[in-house]
């Protein structure tokens, strides 16, 4: 069965990996910019690391058949410091040239400080300001409830931003509902331990319907599984959904999206 | 699905979680020293389970959470551990 990958850190993954994921059907994998699991020291950093993601990452993807999109922004682990900030949102208009780029993300909150709420409005006046899509991470565990209420009031008091230009990721059961009656769209993460199992990301689209909904695996370096996507649209088939409506929410929900910036191509 | 269904599909793994989270109680009353308010947080979360109260999953979710409103000054750490508490 074909699927997207809406969310994946292939620069910490195996070329095993990318080869696994195109035996199980996937056409697509996105790459939001995110943290490399320690600060980096300077801007030169990001530079690296947005060339990687424009030029060096999308060949290895092709090895494999597989389209390669990515995502860009400095993240919320790394925007306690503002001046740092300031300096790596400078060099990403350069980048959004590149005909790889989706938008502006993962940019978000982390632990609800006011340097990242700072740095979150300045991300979302460049997307703003470049008219570009915008993904969303939502904070880890007990941070999420009130990280996710933050960043809907920022996105919702910047009349310049369509909601339905926006994915709010991570979400579980008790930040779904109001992200969608915002009018975004929601990303539910599968992880084995801290965000979502298969079985409740598919009790969430029982509850909450299937519409502006993705999946996505979120793999990176930390405990997590590249082909998350297609096992839960297995469980999908176990419950008895249909063939159809799987494949509403593992390709065409993330092609609706994703499509919404002209350099999405499959 | 069929109530029938979801038992044949989940009850073994729930079942699974269930004595795993009773084992963790009587490991954490076993061992020595102070508690901290994860365990607090934990037997609240627990306690959302009883009765026929719906949306537990969320209410588990919300009992683990932060609740305030305001964002914080600064932040100290990066990593979250699962619970809240004011003076942790």
């Amino acid at each position: 069965m074909r699927y997207i990958e809406p969310h994946a850190h292939m620069v910490s993954r195996t070329t095993d990996d990318y080869e696994r994921m195109a035996l199980a059907g996937c056409e697509a994998v996105c790459e939001p910019a995110f943290w490399a699991g320690f600060d980096r020291s300077s801007p030169a950093g990001f530079f690296d690391y947005f060339s990687q993601l424009t030029e060096h990452e999308p060949k290895r993807a092709a090895k494999f058949g597989l389209k390669h999109f990515c995502w860009l922004c400095i993240n919320s682990k790394e925007a306690e410091d503002v001046k740092l900030a300031e300096e790596v949102i400078a060099l990403i208009p350069q980048f959004i040239k590149s005909k790889n780029v989706l938008g502006i993300g993962e940019i978000g909150l982390n632990k609800n400080s006011r340097n990242e709420l700072r740095v979150l409005e300045m991300q979302v006046d460049l997307a703003a300001k470049y008219n570009q899509l915008i993904l969303v991470h939502t904070p880890h565990l007990e941070d999420k409830l009130k990280g996710t209420r933050l960043i809907l009031d920022v996105l919702k008091n910047d009349k310049r931003i369509q909601p339905e230009r926006v994915i709010i990721d991570h979400v579980e059961e008790h930040t779904v509902e109001m992200v969608l009656d915002c009018g975004m769209w929601a990303g539910m993460t599968l992880y084995p331990e801290t965000k979502c199992t298969p079985a409740r990301a598919i009790d969430i689209l029982e509850t909450y319907g299937s519409e502006k909904i993705w999946m996505n695996s979120a793999c990176d370096w930390g405990m997590s599984d590249p082909l998350a996507v297609p096992k839960t649209a297995l469980e999908m088939k176990k419950r008895g959904h249909l063939a159809k409506a799987i494949e509403k929410i593992i390709f065409q929900n993330p092609k609706n999206f994703l499509r919404q910036s002209p350099n999405f191509k499959l | 699905m069929t109530k029938q269904q979801v038992l044949d599909l989940y009850f073994l793994d729930a079942r699974h979680k269930l004595i795993e989270i009773a084992a963790f109680l009587d490991r954490a009353e076993r061992a020595t020293g102070k508690e901290d308010f994860r365990l607090k947080n934990f037997r609240s979360a627990l306690a959302r389970l009883d009765g026929k109260k719906k949306n537990r999953a969320k209410n588990v979710l919300l009992a683990f959470s932060d609740q305030t409103t305001k964002p914080i000054a600064k932040a100290a750490g990066k990593g979250a551990v699962g619970a809240y508490s004011k003076t942790k």
